[in-house]
This record gives structure tokens, C-alpha cells and sequence, in this order.
């Protein structure tokens, strides 16, 4: 409701009118400077703002929620809230809007099923990008598959030989890589059960990380990254089934692989340092220098975007025959509403107790240098918009920071034992984490409101020891989790 | 002859790495060329900790310290109209008291601490400093040869005592001013007419 005919000497705080410019995170403003009550509510900001967008651009969205920010407090029930009333006069006022994730998803509450079948500790555990299936990789070699209508066994695939370290869902959902700790690879399909080729050896060393090209840039998802203790990166052809270039250059174990949007390939590794090399002729960019030891894991802003590939959040899968270019389209336009014309950021997570942000593509030097945890960064991970970051340490805590400019936000403290690995929600206001105290925790972040330091919103006990992977499907209908007790458990609202 | 060709075929077979089992205790990547306590271990070791604490045994400079006998720390005084009772005993050791503190009266005092041997402040020695400071004492907190000693205040050579290090300046993790701390006493005070101490860090 703007408010032209606002009366300035009225006593009273809430009918006061201030000038107010809506600027986008980018820094871009939405028009120019507006009058304002200064009791608006989040609504009447949000009906100032179209009214403001259709003026400037001719269309704007309805649905679109948005959160408003002023001088980096949260305006959470009206604007006098968040701004001190009394140095409100003279200002302009800066209001920075977010446009938030229309869905929401449901915070999970009760284990729905728990899937024994592994006969050792659950290593790892992935759902596919459409959300139709779920993967498990466990310390017996083998590799199950799970019917998620039914929440029974649908395969179990046994060609390792060897502990079952990672497993990674090709974009397009229709094939799963595993890797072992004797270096190999194999190939699975997801609706037989039946291994993809012969299994891809070479790696000398246990493989401790796989990447698939992403489908914007490939869209018969061929190509393949891994990456070993033996410090090299093998880029592997995986419909010919042979080795595509060899990518050696780390002086120890590489730790973690990510295949950036714009074919660049990020590696960390335990030589302290992360390297940007070119995907087409194996070259090295840059190598990015700061952390005093282990790089641990690596997260792209634009991670979830890559893994979802050709599905769009909040919109239905696309058919199971589409066509390959249909699916390439589609995923590029996904890639390109996360990346909001911006370069990637990159964030590394150390056993020096740091995580540092860098944007690899243009510069050598890092954005910021994340200090505060107390113990060894086991795992960062991007909210899906790219907005939060999350890392879970081993000081028993995750903490939240801003995506941007690395910016310390909370400490989510709750857990009683190492914290292994956090999986974000699709709406990016839910968090789940796993921790060594056998417990799942979920915590709100939509809610919290500018509080820096949060309790879980809920407590999921059930496992009866470690759990090592967790996973939130990207529908965000269901979390996975599997740990050293070999059972799967299946969580839902 | 036959016996001898199979036990050369089995010789030239190598034992090839297939064949061997998948080993137990399967860990995640990120725990692999990690160093950690078995569970076991760690349990043990907090179960050693209680039994040390509750058996009061620290880890102290001096461990062991000859003990004073009664006859030794104390002499007995004569009181009575003809002099014959001695129950009263007068302590020959150095003595903290309080502040505040306030004598029993005089006809029902058993144990006399004289004002002379009665010591206040303590050369406290910080043991990786190597420098030495004169810290208010706080307290007798242990006198190794009886608890007596210990309720009476009587300081010898290996008593723990608590001196206020406020003056040091010392903070703890959480940032708050650390103002008392334990040490040890390594000298014979009533020999020497001072209290050496090495602080218990």
C-alpha cells in the first residue's frame, strides 16, 4: 500500500512514511526511491515491490515470496521492527529483497521404514535426481537398490570387490557409478539391477570421490571424473568404457572432485591445496593456496542445480522418454536460474578447522576465510539456491554462513558427537545433519529469524549407531540415512 | 609322480588378491587414513580418570613427602593451676589461618597456632616461566601426612596449597579470569621462615 498521502508529523512510529529503495541482492535497484508506511508488514512490502517491478519491467511474478532485508536484519513482522525509529527520518532506506522458493517442504518427523539388507555398515546413500530412486553403498561390496513406493529391496548388485566408497547418480538419473576402495568402478542401471559394461580399473588407490559431467554441457552424460588416494583424476568415457584423459598434477591423495557448470573441473586435495583445471585438454588453471592442512570436501553454489539436471525444483520430472536435447534445454535453464549471472563460488573445508570462499573461474585469490570451528570441516554443502552454507565439523557443531560474501550467520548446536554430513531441503529451509551420536537432527533455518545460535527443530533418534550418509531427496518428500548399524532408514513428514 | 606335478601347479599358482575376503570394520571416505580411539579405549580411559579422581591421586611435583608425626609437629603445653594437665598442644610447623579468623576461647583451645608461625603469603614458582612471585595465600587444600593437618592449616614440605593468581593474569578458555590455583610447597618452612612453592599448572 503506498502511501502518498502519508501525514509526516503524526506522533505516532507506525504512520510515519519513509523513503524506502528496494535494491536486489546484487546490488541492482529495483527503481526509484519510494514512500513507505513505516508499519508496513512483509505484505505490504511485497505488494510496493511488484507494484514497483511491473513499472519498471512490465511483468512481474505473483507467486514470488520474498524476504526483505534492511542494513542485514531480517524484517520479520513489520518494518518499524527491524529499523530503529528514532534515525528513520533523515535515511533512505535500503530494503534488500530475496526472493525465496515458493514450494515448501515439510519438516521430516518419523522414520517410515527401516531397510535391512546390508550385511555391513551403509557407506554411502544417494537418491536420484528425479527422486524415483535410492542407492546404497555399503562396507560389503555391494550396491542396493530400493523401491521407494514400497520401501522394500529392489536389487542388490554385487561386482566390487571392496568396501563401496561413493556413489554418484549420472545427471539424467538412468545410470549410478560406485566406486570401491580397490580403485574400481562400476557401472549399474537402476531398473534391472544389471551392471553397465566392465568394470572401469586404473586407479591404483581406493577412489574417494566421483563426479559426472554435468547434462547442460553433456547430454548423453558420458563423460565421468574420479578421483583417488593415488593422486590423480581419471576422466573416464562411459558408454565406450575406457579411460578419457588422466589428470595428474597433486602431490597427495586428491580428496574431493567437482565438475563446475562452465566444464571447469575443482579438485582438493591433501596437499593443502585446490586445483581449477579444464575439463576438454586436462590443463591446469589455477591452483588455489591458503589452507594450512587436508583439503577435506568442496561445494560449488550451483551443486544442487548440476545434481538435479533436467529437473525443475517445484515442477514435475520430465517424462521418461524425452528426448536428449529436451533434457539438455531444460537443465540449462535450471543451471542458469541457480548462477543468476554470477560466477560460481567454490568453498573448501579443511582439517585446519577453516573453510575458505573462493570464485575459481576469476580469481586466484579467496573471497573470505571462514573461521570458527573447533575441530576438523567434515562437510559443506550449498543450500539449493546457493543464498546459506552449511559445515558440519567434528566440534560437534554446524555452523551457517552467508553464501555470498562468507559471512559467520549461526552455530546449529544439538548433536553430542562428531557431525558427519548435512543434506539441505529443496526450499533450502529445512537442514538435516548426521552425526557419530547416532542421531539425524532437522533444523529450521526459514524460521530462525536473525538468532545465532539454534536448537534442532526436531530430534531423529532410531539408529543404533555412527550414521554415516544422509540424503534429502530432491522432491523433499523423504530423507535417507545409513550408518554402521547396516540398516537404511527412511524418513518422512 | 602325480601328487608331485599338483603340489608344483599349486606352487606356480600365485594367491591371487580376488580370492581374499572383504575385511570388517568398513569405514566411510572421509574417516579412511584416520586415526581414531576404538571405543574401547576411550571408555577406559574416562573409567581411569574417575577411579584417579575419586582416589584423589594428582599428579603433583613431589609425590612423595616424609610424613610429620604428631611428636614432631607438635609440643605439648602444660596448663592447669599445679601445671599438671597437657592436653594442650602447641603447633611447631607453619600455620595458614583465614582471614577472619577468630581463636576458640582460650580455656577450651586444644591446638595453639602461635602468630609467629603464622605465614600469609607464598614465593610461588610457575614452573614453564621459570619466574617467581609472592601470591596471597587462600588456603591449605592438602596436607599429605593427615587430614588434621589439613583442617588445622599446618603447611610442610609437600603440602598442595591455593594461592590467589590474580596478579598473574591468567585466562581461561571461555575468557573468564582465572584468581586461584593450586601449588605445591617444596621447602621446610619452619626451617627456612618462608613458603616456597611450585605452582601445579
Amino acid at each position: 500500500t503506498m502511501s502518498s498521502t502519508a501525514d509526516d508529523n503524526d506522533d505516532n512510529g507506525e504512520d510515519r512514511a519513509v523513503l524506502v529503495q528496494f535494491v536486489s541482492e546484487t546490488g541492482e535497484e529495483a527503481g526509484p526511491p519510494l514512500q513507505a508506511l513505516l508499519g508496513s508488514t512483509v505484505a505490504d512490502l511485497k505488494a510496493t515491490l511488484d507494484a514497483q517491478l511491473i513499472v519498471q519491467s512490465g511483468d512481474y511474478d505473483d507467486q514470488v515470496i520474498y524476504k526483505f532485508f534492511v542494513d542485514e536484519a531480517e524484517v520479520a513482522t513489520s518494518l518499524a521492527v527491524a529499523v530503529d525509529c528514532g534515525q528513520v527520518n533523515e535515511r533512505l532506506l535500503r530494503i534488500v529483497y530475496q526472493p525465496q522458493a515458493l514450494f515448501r517442504v515439510r519438516p521430516v518427523t518419523r522414520c517410515t521404514s527401516s531397510l535391512p539388507g546390508h550385511s555391513e555398515a551403509v557407506l554411502s546413500a544417494a537418491f536420484s535426481p528425479d527422486s524415483r530412486n535410492l542407492a546404497s553403498g555399503s562396507g560389503d561390496a555391494a550396491v542396493r537398490f530400493w523401491d521407494l513406493s514400497t520401501e522394500t529391496p529392489l536389487h542388490e548388485c554385487r561386482g566390487h570387490k571392496h568396501w563401496v566408497l561413493c556413489i554418484a547418480w549420472s545427471p539424467d538419473g538412468r545410470r549410478l557409478a560406485s566406486a570401491c576402495k580397490r580403485g574400481q568402478i562400476c557401472l549399474w542401471c537402476p531398473d534391472t539391477g544389471k551392471q553397465i559394461g566392465r568394470p572401469l580399473a586404473r586407479h591404483t588407490q581406493w577412489v574417494t570421490s566421483l563426479a559426472w559431467r554435468p547434462l547442460h554441457l553433456d547430454s548423453e552424460c558420458r563423460l565421468l571424473a574420479s578421483a583417488s588416494k593415488d593422486c590423480t583424476v581419471i576422466l573416464w568415457d562411459t558408454i565406450v568404457g575406457q579411460v578419457s584423459r588422466v589428470i595428474s598434477g597433486h602431490e597427495q591423495a586428491v580428496t574431493q572432485v567437482r565438475w563446475g557448470g562452465t566444464d571447469l573441473l575443482y579438485t582438493g586435495s591433501r596437499d593443502r591445496t585446490v586445483r581449477v583445471w579444464r575439463a576438454d585438454d586436462g590443463a591446469l588453471c589455477r591452483t588455489l593456496q591458503q589452507h594450512a592442512h587436508w583439503v577435506n570436501t568442496l561445494a560449488l553454489s550451483t551443486d544442487y542445480a548440476m545434481r538435479l539436471g533436467a529437473n525443475e525444483p517445484g515442477k514435475p520430472a520430465p517424462e521418461i522418454g524425452a528426448p536428449r536435447t529436451e533434457l539438455c534445454e531444460r537443465a540449462r535453464r535450471v543451471y542458469e536460474a541457480a548462477r543468476r549471472d554470477q560466477p560460481e563460488r567454490l568453498v573448501s573445508g579443511s582439517d585446519d578447522f577453516t573453510l575458505t570462499l573462493w570464485t575459481p573461474e576469476t580469481d586466484k585469490r579467496p573471497v573470505a576465510r571462514l573461521t570458527g570451528h573447533l575441530q576438523l570441516v567434515n562437510d559443506v554443502r550449498f543450500s539449493p539456491d546457493g543464498r546459506l552454507l552449511a559445515s558440519a565439523s567434528f566440534d560437534k557443531s554446524v555452523r551457517l554462513w552467508d553464501g555470498r560474501t562468507g559471512k559467520f550467520l549461526a552455530t546449529l548446536l544439538g548433536h553430542v558427537g562428531r557431525v558427519y554430513q548435512v543434506a539441505w531441503s529443496a526450499d533450502s529451509r529445512l537442514l538435516v545433519s548426521s552425526s557419530a551420536d547416532s542421531t539425524l537432527k532437522l533444523w529450521d533455518i526459514g524460521a530462525a529469524g536473525g538468532k545465532n545460535r539454534l536448537k534442532p527443530v526436531n530430534d531423529l533418534p532410531g539408529h543404533a549407531d555412527e550414521v554415516y550418509a544422509v540424503d534429502w531427496s530432491p522432491d523433499g518428500q523423504k530423507v535417507a540415512s545409513g550408518g554402521k548399524d547396516r540398516e537404511l532408514k527412511l524418513w518422512r513428514n | 609322480m602325480k601328487k608331485t606335478l599338483r603340489a608344483h601347479d599349486q606352487r606356480d599358482t600365485r594367491q591371487r588378491a580376488d580370492d581374499q575376503e572383504v575385511p570388517e570394520g568398513a569405514k566411510p571416505v572421509y574417516l579412511l587414513d584416520r586415526e581414531d580411539q576404538t571405543r574401547a579405549k576411550v571408555l577406559s580411559n574416562m573409567l581411569k580418570q574417575k577411579r584417579k579422581e575419586k582416589a584423589g591421586k594428582w599428579d603433583v611435583p613431589i609425590p612423595k613427602v616424609r610424613a610429620t608425626s604428631e611428636a614432631e609437629a607438635f609440643r605439648a603445653l602444660r596448663s592447669g593451676k599445679s601445671k599438671r594437665k597437657a592436653w594442650k598442644r602447641m603447633v611447631t610447623k607453619v600455620t595458614f589461618v583465614p582471614d577472619g579468623f577468630t581463636r576458640k576461647p582460650p580455656k577450651y583451645e586444644r591446638f595453639i597456632r602461635p602468630t609467629g608461625l603464622r605465614f600469609k603469603v607464598a614465593h610461588v614458582t610457575h614452573p614453564e616461566l621459570k619466574a617467581t612471585f609472592q601470591l596471597p595465600l587462600l588456603g591449605v587444600k592438602k596436607n599429605p601426612t593427615s587430614s588434621l593437618y589439613t583442617s588445622l592449616g599446618i603447611i610442610t614440605k609437600g603440602t598442595v596449597i591455593e594461592v590467589n593468581v590474580s596478579d598473574l593474569g591468567l585466562v581461561t578458555q571461555s575468557g573468564k579470569v582465572v584468581w586461584g590455583k593450586y601449588a605445591q610447597v617444596t621447602n621446610c618452612p619452619e626451617n627456612d621462615g618462608c613458603i616456597n612453592a611450585v605452582l601445579l599448572v
